[in-house]
């Protein structure tokens, strides 16, 4: 789990930085540290990087966070990448979509940078 | 303690480290000059709405990023946006059954304080609560 090239997706700014941040407090090396705003933004992006960890919010405009993940799977180059949701939707109809287009974690907003920790660990050891 | 007052404590408490209070007293409302918005639709229809002084929303920002409040810059207005949709999640996720039958909208930001704002309200939760001694309200509108 070293030099981890991460992507956060969010539409809001303020989010993706807190998200890095709380990465990083997780004591995770990220070798690097790449954004997105919506799923298509993310979607361009990963069909050019290489990424060991992806974390994506669901409501987002132009794309949402769970079509995101349905497109990912069908991508050869990521479709092994870990997705970890961290959202404000917290319904378990949201889980189980989520979770079966792929994510390998489910983090409901607010969070604490531990909670951050406990469900991106096991997404990257089950990667 | 009310659950829409519950689901903000939270919300302050985990993502800025800093608790809402209870003001001993009604503080004064006049500078309260943004105001974020999440539309609430499914088997709750309505509108959350978050209100602070632009001091507060800098502050709100600085706290969720670590850095001065003096250069939040358009950065506040995201971070109140993000703190009333977590408000409205964690709320809607505290309702038994709501959780799947109510979609969130991305959050809408209004600067400035002269406004009205009309809609089909039905029945209202109204909530003032301090931030760093500075008012907060927070409102759910339900419509019909």
């Amino acid at each position: 789990m070293e030099n981890l090239r991460t992507l956060i997706v969010d539409d809001s700014s303020v989010m993706r930085k807190i998200v890095e941040r709380c990465l990083r407090q997780a004591g995770l090396s990220l070798a690097e540290v790449l954004e997105a705003s919506n799923g298509a933004e993310a979607l361009a992006v990963v069909q050019n990087k290489k990424l060991d960890l992806i974390l994506c919010d669901i409501n987002m405009p132009v794309m949402d966070g769970l079509e995101f993940v349905k497109q990912l799977s069908g991508l050869e180059n990521a479709k092994n990448v870990p997705v970890v949701m961290i959202t404000t939707e917290g319904s378990e109809a949201h889980v189980v979509q989520a979770i079966s287009a792929g994510a390998k974690g489910y983090l409901r907003k607010p969070f604490t940078a531990d909670q951050v920790k406990e469900h991106v660990l096991p997404a990257l050891t089950a990667k | 303690m009310p659950t829409l007052q519950l689901a903000a404590q939270e919300v302050f408490e985990l993502m800025l480290a800093s608790p809402l209070t209870v003001p001993v007293q009604p503080p004064a409302e006049e500078s309260l000059d943004i105001t974020s918005m999440v539309g609430l639709a499914g088997e709750l229809c309505g509108v959350m709405s978050v209100r602070c002084s632009t001091r507060a929303a800098a502050r709100m920002a600085s706290q969720m990023l670590g850095t001065d409040p003096a250069a939040a810059g358009a950065e506040m207005w995201d971070a109140l946006g993000e703190i009333c949709n977590m408000i409205a999640g964690n709320f809607k996720n505290k309702i038994t059954g709501l959780g799947d039958g109510c979609v969130l909208s991305v959050p809408t930001v209004i600067t400035g304080a002269d406004y009205n704002l009309h809609s089909l309200v039905n029945e209202e939760i109204r909530i003032v609560l301090l931030f760093q001694d500075d008012p907060v309200v927070i409102l759910l509108e339900v419509h019909n």
